[in-house]
């Protein structure tokens, strides 16, 4: 089968509806929240996690654009690379999405999305989350 | 204090390009030079800091030379690969078990952006294993929080430059200027192709050796520590995928740190020359807080006050620094101690830091480790 979306990576969000949910743990523990989901909190080397839908939302904490494709990426350059900080007070690393960079601003809120990356031999669209100024 | 450990040699291969000239070769004259140094001694045990390699790659340089027999370990700790071999083999030293340990680093780089088997290949897949953008995201960090310009960055590549001039060794012998700096292209904003270091070639070799009548007049190695770091910061050279507010999380440079000044019984004011990790320009200043060179959004002052300029009240990066040399994973620690070994003993030429007795070199990288090593004569 061809032309499906396939996340580059299995467990790392949700979509539905256009909403967009990045799946992480909460450490029964020491209550820390980290993403991707582990078995382990990588915080207090705890095994007792629950898995948690993080926010949607966040702010900006830091942003560049990479114009030389990195190692074993395939996709389009340049492209937004940056830290959202989510309510739940975790800095994720993402992808981030802007028609103009002079316009992101520290602090700014964001929406998570979905990217598309490149296509497989299969014809399927490799797709991984971002995050977008909040419109 | 246990006993004090020397460096009874020091050697180096130049850091640069070196067309087929295997990593071996590169190792062997390195090697060579610490020994004839040294008085060609018997050393007990050797240990060898490689990333790139190879399996037993230390023992290829000794066997080269017809030098085995004695255990031979290759060492991997990321940049602080050649520290953590020093780390080793002195507190071999400072136990007792040895009494002449062969520390070197080789390397021989692949070019452009180093592909790091550090990274899962979905995050590959996904763009989020670009190096330089983590340099970048601290860079703009700096920036932010302590009121560091870009002007300042572009000042650490100068400085560095201008000091590499007198540097055979290095990769980089042409001085520059802010406005080639800043006109050099955006690898990733804020931070241009000049204020990246060049992952290359080269090797360095030292000869420690335990025991006073052997520090005598020599230089001593007071403190060799390797740290790596404290879950949490999402930036740091760990490079998870998510961190927490990190403000009271001290980075591995600061815990190594803090373990060196302590072994060695010295403070920050004491140091006369540092060598730290200058990958890029922002690393620099960023190694300028946490090794305690000075107190918080102080980077920029020392920079415009040329405080860590040759000539100034504590050099930094006499040799011209990675940005100069380039970096070769292995080495680069070893050649820090190379030079700073040359600086104590007063025999660095037109970049020797006018009376330096206490010197220290700092590495950081993934891992994340950071490696803070304290020498003294």
């Amino acid at each position: 089968m061809s032309g499906e979306r396939v996340p580059v990576r299995a467990g790392l969000f949700e979509e539905h509806d256009g909403d967009v949910t990045l799946l992480g743990v909460r450490c029964r523990r020491c209550r820390r929240y980290q993403f991707p989901v582990s078995a382990n909190c990588s915080a207090c080397s705890g095994d007792d996690v629950e898995a948690v839908r993080l926010s949607s939302a966040g702010t900006l904490w830091g942003w560049t654009t990479v114009h030389t494709a990195p190692p074993g990426y395939e996709g389009p350059v340049p492209f937004g690379f940056g830290v959202v900080e989510l309510p739940e007070g975790l800095r994720v690393i993402t992808r981030i999405e802007a028609t103009d960079v002079d316009t992101l601003r520290f602090g700014m809120p964001m929406r998570a999305g979905v990217a598309a990356l490149h296509d497989n031999d299969d014809g399927d669209t490799l797709v991984t989350y971002t995050f977008a100024p909040a419109s | 204090m246990s006993d004090a450990v020397a460096l009874a040699g020091v050697g180096i291969h130049p850091f640069g390009r070196f067309g087929d000239t295997t990593v071996t070769d590169l190792g062997v004259a390195a090697v060579r030079a610490a020994l004839v140094e040294a008085d060609d001694p018997r050393f007990d045990a050797a240990f060898c800091g490689t990333a790139y390699a190879g399996v037993a790659a230390g023992h290829k340089v000794l066997s080269a030379l017809g030098r085995t027999g004695m255990p031979i370990v290759d060492v991997e700790a990321g940049c602080a690969s050649g520290a953590a071999a020093l780390m080793l083999a002195a507190g071999a030293i400072r136990a007792g078990q040895y009494d002449t340990v062969l520390v070197f680093g080789i390397e021989k780089m692949p070019k452009g952006i180093i592909r790091s088997s550090f990274f899962e290949p979905w995050r590959e897949a996904a763009g989020l294993a670009a190096t330089p953008a983590y340099f970048a995201l601290r860079a703009q960090r700096l920036q932010r929080e302590a009121g560091v310009t870009k002007e300042h960055l572009a000042q650490v590549v100068v400085k560095n430059r201008r000091h590499g001039v007198e540097n055979p060794d290095a990769m980089f012998r042409k001085e520059t200027s802010v406005g080639e700096v800043l006109g050099s292209r955006v690898v990733c904003e804020p931070l241009h192709l000049f204020m990246l270091c060049s992952p290359n070639e080269g090797a360095a070799a030292v000869v420690l050796r335990r025991g006073s009548a052997a520090t005598r007049g020599a230089v001593r190695l007071d403190a060799a520590v390797l740290r790596s770091h404290l879950p949490g910061s999402v930036l740091g050279e760990a490079t998870p995928m998510s961190g927490v507010d990190d403000t009271d999380i001290p980075p591995p440079t600061t815990l190594a740190a803090r373990d060196a000044f302590t072994a060695a019984g010295i403070e920050p004011g004491d140091l006369d020359v540092v060598e730290c990790q200058d990958t890029d320009a922002a690393r620099e200043l960023l190694s300028y807080e946490e090794l305690g060179l000075c107190g918080p959004g102080e980077q920029g002052r020392l920079i415009d006050e040329a405080t860590t300029t040759l000539g100034g009240r504590l050099p930094v990066n006499p040799s011209g620094g990675l940005l100069s040399k380039g970096e070769p994973l292995g080495a680069s620690a070893l050649g820090q101690v190379v030079e700073l070994t040359r600086q104590l003993r007063g025999t660095a030429g037109a970049r020797q830091v006018a009376g330096a007795r206490v010197a220290l070199a700092h590495t950081v990288g993934r891992g994340a480790n950071a490696s803070v090593t304290i020498l003294s004569r």
